[in-house]
């Protein structure tokens, strides 16, 4: 990852203090000298405990089991860290640099979720720390629809020192997507940032509606978005999978942003989301602020996902 | 994974018909299942331990019934302990004996307070109370303008001293408030918050020792995962709560939470909410939740709600003419209102696993199109209406300026019209020698495209 730009604006890190009220990989490892079948039924409870999954708990597990045996390992502390360095790994892949600029035109990023996500406060977040960097940033309020969304993305772009376009509130979310990238043009700006409305991913004329706001920017611009970004809420279980699946499959989504990860959640959902659909975790929510975006960090991540 | 359990638990107990009873040893490998399961409908895991061992000893010592498989036997155990576990339905909302009556909406961020908030005051209208909402948000941009906004879609009064008072000093005014306005119910629409927060959750306290609200609703995600009995537990330590609302029900998460929420609260759900339209509440059904933790569907809830919304004497009618393919753009125009009546149905058709992919167009009609096509039929004649090859280039026209439309406007909808007649008399043949074709019999009326 760059030391430069885009993350240069990102304090590193987990910044913020979060108790893990469950579990705790690592005391099981720490109260455990040898590694043993307790040592790995809590393991597969913490590791459910973080939303990680059943199945692909059990496929950690598994491996673990599988390596102990191959390779004679005895020390659980040993054991705790070819854990961490195999999930750090697994997840390394999943850092991916976003300099999100194009040469001579606006970079274009879509941003999509469920309700209540995120979305808006990513958007804004990210606009923040774009416009820190002295680029133009337009964003693009085509959530039309939840009541006073276009109202909170003004307060949002003012924030951040960006620009706004803004329809009425029920107008057509593609028209207003054309418009921002037509701003972000007209204006030569560097970056065009387009929030959209939350939405279920099993809502078949949502996830339409979707597509076409999609399309009506590639119309525009050809080649935008160049960044579609799902956002996540670290609270999710399960379901999160699901979601990222629907909206890939709608969108192509080329990166995850993991909200509230200053709660107590892990977001253990998005290792299964990594591995069976390869999109990339790119940013981290930390909390309400505009600082309280950061580059997503596999190692610390999986380094909180045991605290 | 987790397809059907039933189907699974089956050929776990291939072997053990005959067996006689139901033991520790034969049953392990159903509970294991039965335990992943749960896991993957997002149940916590400390809870789901605590339960697999009442349904093992629900089921310790139970015969084998000869005539149902065991598989079915022990999920239907583990139906019922889990409705027993989501305890009363229909927990109706505390009133007052004195107004107003005050109720709290508390959670963490994102989780749809102020539409469950709306919804409420939607709800308890149609029971003659009128609410007060009150802007109590004063962190997250524009919260209060959206409470404002819900509030007139929900026809309810709004109050709040604005983002830069207190919320707690805004909380204490709208007593007096509602009042004032005749309001005999107050909902507190405060921020969301997370239950680490300390400032937060000491700023939730003082507005509930404040009010002392007669309900403290804690509203959660139907998507929450192991986390919910984290904020939970933390929440209920803080506040007395009195009830849940999970939202977000009209998606396809499996929405184990519920059990997890109500192990660490004691508190029973309230409601759920099943879409982003305030009329999308509904009271909570245990049995229904505890189908679809395991993964059985909600099709009781569809059928009931059909029934409701269905006229069923002309549905009927309507599939009469139909199979003789003798209908016009009167009936038409009565079956796209049916229709609309049925959208309303669409978020809870959503959830029936693999019904996505069944849902016909007209679904998802815009209320616009229905506004278009009521303007453009009523402004033809009779005749017109009964004969549609009548309508003519310059009827045509007449027709668009009578109804304020484009000769396209009408031109598309007698295109439609004729296609959908095509379809449905296709569809009627379809089902050679079957009498009622593809076309559904009984409560649903029969949908287009299908
Ligand atoms: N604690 C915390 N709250 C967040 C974070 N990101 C968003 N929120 C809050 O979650 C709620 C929903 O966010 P919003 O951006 O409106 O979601 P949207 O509906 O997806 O646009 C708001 O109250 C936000 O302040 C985060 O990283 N941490
Ligand atoms: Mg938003």
């Amino acid at each position: 990852m760059s030391d430069t730009g885009f993350f240069s604006r990102l304090k590193n890190g987990l910044g913020k203090t979060r108790n893990g009220l469950i579990g705790g990989i690592k005391r099981i490892f720490s109260t455990n000298d040898t590694a043993s079948l307790e040592m790995f039924e809590a393991l597969e409870e913490s590791l459910i405990s973080a939303d990680v999954g059943v199945e692909t708990t059990l496929q950690i597990v598994e491996d673990m089991r599988k390596r102990v045996k191959a390779e004679g390992i005895e020390d659980a502390s040993r054991l705790y860290e070819i854990l961490k360095e195999e999930m750090t790994a697994l997840l390394t892949q999943s850092e991916a640099g976003c300099d999100w600029r194009c040469e001579g035109e606006p970079h274009v990023m879509l941003v999509a979720g469920v309700n209540g996500s995120g979305k808006t406060t990513t958007a804004g977040k990210i606009a923040y720390t774009l416009a820190k960097e002295k680029r133009a940033v337009v964003l693009g309020a085509a959530d039309t629809f939840r009541a006073a969304a276009g109202e909170q993305l003004a307060i949002w772009a003012e924030r951040a020192g960006a620009q706004l376009v803004r329809h009425q509130e029920g107008a057509d979310p593609g028209a207003v997507a054309y418009d921002t990238v037509d701003a972000g043009i007209a204006r030569k700006a560097d970056n065009v940032i387009i929030d959209t409305a939350g939405r279920l991913h099993t809502k078949v004329n949502l996830m339409e509606e979707l597509k076409k706001v999609h399309r009506v920017i590639g119309k525009r611009q050809p080649g935008a978005p160049h960044e579609v970004l799902l956002v996540l809420d670290a609270t999710t279980g399960q379901n999160g999978l699901q979601q990222a699946r629907q909206f890939t499959q709608a969108l192509h989504v080329n990166g995850i942003v993991l909200t509230k990860l200053d709660g107590t959640a892990k977001g253990g959902m998005v290792i299964a989301i990594h591995n069976q659909l390869g999109i990339p975790i790119k940013l981290i929510g930390v909390g309400e602020g505009v600082e309280d975006l950061q580059p997503f960090n596999a190692r610390d991540f999986v380094a909180a996902l045991f605290d | 994974m987790f397809e059907n359990l039933a189907k699974r638990l089956e050929s776990v107990f291939k072997n053990i018909r005959g067996q006689g009873r139901l033991t520790e040893a034969n049953m392990r490998e159903a509970l294991q299942q039965i335990r992943n399961a749960l896991l993957e409908a997002d149940v916590n895991i400390q809870v789901v331990k605590k339960f697999i061992a009442d349904v093992q000893e629900a089921a310790l010592g139970q015969e084998v019934l000869a005539s149902i498989h065991p598989g079915q036997q022990i999920v239907k155990i583990v139906h019922d302990e889990l409705v027993k576990l989501m305890g009363e339905k229909n927990a109706p909302l505390a009133r007052a004996s004195k107004p107003p009556t005050i109720i709290m909406m508390v959670g963490l961020q994102g989780q749809g307070k102020t539409t469950s908030a709306g919804k409420l005051a939607v709800h308890l209208k149609k029971a003659g109370h009128k609410s007060l909402l009150v802007g109590a948000d004063v962190y997250r941009p524009a919260a209060i303008k959206q409470l404002e906004i819900v509030a007139q879609q929900a026809g309810a009064e709004m109050f709040s001293l604005g983002e830069h008072a207190d919320p707690v000093e805004t909380c204490l005014m709208a007593r007096g408030e509602a009042s004032l306005r005749g309001c005999d119910t107050v909902i507190l629409d405060t921020a969301g918050r997370l239950h680490v927060d300390e400032d937060m959750m000491l700023e939730a306290r003082q507005i509930a020792e404040q009010l002392n609200p007669h309900e403290i609703l804690f509203v959660a995600n139907a998507m929450t995962g192991q986390d919910a009995v984290n904020s939970a537990r933390q929440f209920n330590a803080a506040l007395p709560l009195t009830g849940v609302i999970l939202t977000q029900m009209d998606g396809d998460a499996r929405g184990g939470a519920a059990i997890s929420l109500i192990e660490v609260t004691g508190c029973p759900i309230k409601f759920v909410g099943v879409g982003e339209r305030l009329e999308a509440l509904e009271p909570f059904h245990p049995e229904r939740m505890a189908g679809q933790i395991l993964g059985m569907g909600d099709i009781v809830s569809l059928v009931e709600k059909a029934q409701q919304v269905v006229d069923q004497e002309k549905a009927v009618q309507f599939q009469k003419k139909m199979r003789k393919g003798d209908w016009d753009l009167e009936d038409f125009l009565d079956h796209m209102r049916q229709l609309k009546k049925m959208g309303n149905m669409s978020d809870l058709l959503q959830k029936i696993p693999g019904i996505n992919k069944m849902l016909p167009q007209g679904m998802d009609m815009a209320e616009d199109d229905l506004k278009h096509t009521e303007a453009i039929i009523l402004s033809m004649t009779l005749k017109e209406r009964r004969n549609p090859n009548l309508i003519n280039g310059g009827r045509r026209r007449r027709i668009a300026d009578g109804s304020g439309t484009s000769v396209q406007d009408v031109n598309a909808l007698l295109k439609e019209f004729q296609k959908m007649k095509l379809m449905m008399k296709q569809a009627m043949k379809g089902g050679k020698g079957k009498k009622h074709g593809r076309i559904p019999r009984g409560p649903m009326p029969p949908l287009p495209g299908f």
